[in-house]
């Protein structure tokens, strides 16, 4: 009988020595003519353990990790392949502790399944939420999504159903739907480790959207960054269309929808929605104004879908169990739940699905275990680039969106970077407008001109010259890009800033070259 | 301006006249080009324009706007560097000034011998692994100064 042995195939897990490990299990099951084979699964999220390898046995999925290629002759010897006993024995994966508390929708079969199957896909419930939204008018399906309280993902907490319904209500004709793939803020990897880990669940979220507001083709926009993403993305397109679950007859409707994977070029504004249409579009990623919405008038001028990959992947777990069954996790107007990303400085870093409402203390301490290099955690940045920095005695602050604003913090994509008590918070200020200035689009002058005058001004805070009074001029300048800037990079380049001058002021000061 | 070769310069007019029907397919285009060629030369602008019914300026504005497209020959490795806050975090900085020191390159530079080309990125998405790299599209997680110079003499870059 031929053994099960998964090896995540997720761009992490390979970036720790998961090929490898692959290659070198499969090399010793051959050179012992034991019958094996290796699953290229996506990553469980438990980075700290990766490459973390699994076999099936009969008493189900037995985890081992971290391995590497020097112990795969010693997991043989162990016996793994009959869950043998071994110095990495992690036992059954589901009941480690760090997943077991989880409450994975979205995430629910990644790291389970094999991506490039849409026969395990649907195996593991794939494609009912489709089947589903098959057998409902449009307007319900786009009533069953602003029921189930979901919210854009990507970072600006848009409720998703008043969007569709949006794009729903214009006239008949050429609509599309778009999915925002550039995941750029530092600290997430979601939307990356969802794409290759459970590409399908993307797939389907966006042929419901398809068939819920009448658009016959769709676009993933993706980061350059992610080339095994593209990969992944563009076998399990080939893999749905095989199937027929997308083309001119979706899943037996008579429905047609395509997609297509359109590479985006390095360029962090794009994350931003009409400046990432204009990229589809194939020019300079500068930001419009709206109005009008991309929902009214969006790719090619056409009323335009433009969501998350974890929103659009979010669809079909909702079709499937039903909108009341994902509002009934989370709190406040934060329903469903949140893939947060544990990232940085952090002891046991990676992929927390949980319902809305845990406190940051929670997942620093209890999840992360602390930092890495074992020092006091000073700061965490939330939300990515443009997010504020929190302090320690802010972390018993739940995880939702209206509690992290209270704090003049925003909760973003989910992503938190842990700095440790070496960190420099007025270099990391500096480093908040420089990023700003390599990415501004150029478009409009706060943010163009303000983010390269930042920089100056903390430098010049830096050398010793005029602290006080430069101080004041950088408050003034952030508070000016907040206001005046056309979108988010700019409006809110400034909240890092913002956010270490206030809790950790006395990093400002001049020192010594 | 630079001239193409022949050989090339029919490869970007091939490239263009083959992807020019699709929507908005500027970026398509240009991706092609630097798949086939390893850069966008300038040379490829006005050829690129003509075939696309582009001005050379819209064509020449999308190159430069993003920052993945090369307008220079790469070295036969590219090595990338994150420099996002997590990676920050966890030495981003330390490792930069490693690999600047080892490759004997600034960002954006080529070694003299051709062999490594050596740019910043900003997230690879490896953030619960940092600090990161990618050299020649393959990701590098928990990079030491060691690491990379293993990476860097063998292992990646050999083949």
């Amino acid at each position: 009988m031929t053994t099960l042995v998964y090896v995540p195939g997720d761009a992490g897990a390979l970036s720790l020595g998961a090929g490898e490990v692959a290659r070198a299990i499969a090399e010793e099951a051959a050179r012992r003519r034991a019958a094996v084979k290796v699953v290229r699964n996506g990553s469980r999220g438990a980075y700290w353990l990766e490459p973390l390898i699994e076999v099936l046995t009969p008493r189900g999925r037995l985890a081992y990790g971290p391995v590497t290629t020097g112990d795969v002759a010693g997991l043989f010897n162990a016996d793994f392949l009959d869950g043998g006993s071994h110095a990495l024995s992690l036992g059954a994966t589901e009941a480690i502790p760090w997943l077991k508390g989880q409450q994975r929708l979205t995430f629910e079969r990644v790291g389970i399944i094999d991506p490039t199957s849409v026969a395990d896909y649907v195996k593991h419930g794939g494609y009912q939420g489709l089947t589903r939204a098959l057998s409902m008018e449009p307007a319900a399906i786009v009533q069953a999504i602003t029921t189930s309280g979901l919210r854009g993902r990507g970072g600006a907490a848009f409720p998703t159903g008043i969007k569709w319904k949006t794009v729903l209500d214009q006239p008949a004709g050429q609509k599309y739907v778009t999915c925002n793939a550039d995941e750029g803020d530092s600290g997430t990897f979601s939307d990356r480790m969802l794409m290759e880990g459970d590409p399908l669940s993307l797939i389907e979220g966006m042929t419901i959207a398809g068939i819920a507001v009448g658009s016959t083709q769709g676009y993933i926009y993706l980061r350059a960054e992610y080339p095994h993403a593209l990969r992944a993305l563009r076998t399990a397109i080939a893999a749905a269309h095989q199937a027929r679950y997308l083309g001119s007859d979706v899943a037996g409707s008579g429905r047609r929808f395509d997609l297509e994977v359109r590479f985006g070029a390095g360029a962090y504004i794009c994350g931003e929605e009409t400046s990432m249409l204009e990229s589809l579009e194939g020019r300079r990623g500068e930001v419009r104004v709206r109005p009008p919405l991309p929902a009214v008038k969006g790719l090619f001028g056409q009323p335009t879908i433009v969501n998350n990959v974890v929103t659009l992947a979010s669809v079909p777990w909702i079709l499937q169990h039903g909108a009341e069954a994902y509002a009934s996790f989370g709190m406040g107007k934060s329903r469903g739940t949140l893939p947060i990303q544990l990232a940085g400085n952090i002891r046991r870093g990676g992929l927390v699905e949980r319902a809305f409402g845990l406190t940051l203390r929670e997942l620093l301490y209890d999840y992360g275990g602390g930092t890495a290099t074992g020092k006091p955690i000073r700061a965490v940045q939330v939300g990515g680039p443009l997010g504020a920095y929190i302090p320690a005695s802010q972390f018993d602050t739940a995880v939702d969106y209206e509690a992290l604003a209270g704090i003049g913090a925003m909760l973003g994509h989910g992503g938190i970077v842990v700095f440790d008590d070496s960190v420099d918070m007025a270099r990391m200020a500096r480093y908040a407008m420089e990023f700003c200035a390599i990415e501004s689009c150029g478009k409009c002058t706060p943010c163009r001109i303000g983010s390269t005058r930042g920089v100056e001004v903390i430098d010049r805070i830096l050398a010793g010259v005029d602290g006080e009074r430069n101080v004041r001029l950088l408050e003034e300048l952030c508070e000016t890009m907040v206001q005046g800037s056309l979108c988010g990079l700019g409006g809110m380049a400034p909240f890092p800033v913002q956010s270490a001058l206030k809790h950790f002021r006395e990093d400002f000061r001049g020192r010594a070259k | 301006m630079e001239t193409l070769p022949p050989a090339e310069s029919a490869v970007v007019q091939r490239i263009a006249s083959d992807l020019k029907g699709r929507p908005g397919p500027l970026l398509e285009v240009l991706h092609a080009i630097q798949a086939a060629l390893g850069y966008v030369p300038g040379a490829a602008v006005p050829i690129v324009a003509e075939v696309l019914n582009l001005s050379r300026a819209e064509v020449h504005g999308v190159v430069t706007f993003y920052h993945y497209f090369r307008r220079s020959r790469p070295g036969a490795h590219t090595v990338s560097v994150c420099q996002a806050e997590a990676c920050q975090s966890m030495g981003a900085e330390a490792l930069t000034a490693h690999a600047r020191r080892r490759l004997g390159i600034d960002f954006h530079q080529t070694s003299a011998d051709g062999r490594f080309s050596l740019e910043p990125i900003y997230c690879l998405g490896n953030c619960a692994c940092s600090p990161a790299v990618m050299i020649d599209g393959r990701l590098y997680g928990r990079v030491t100064p060691e690491r990379f110079d293993e990476l860097v003499a063998g292992g990646a870059a050999s083949s």
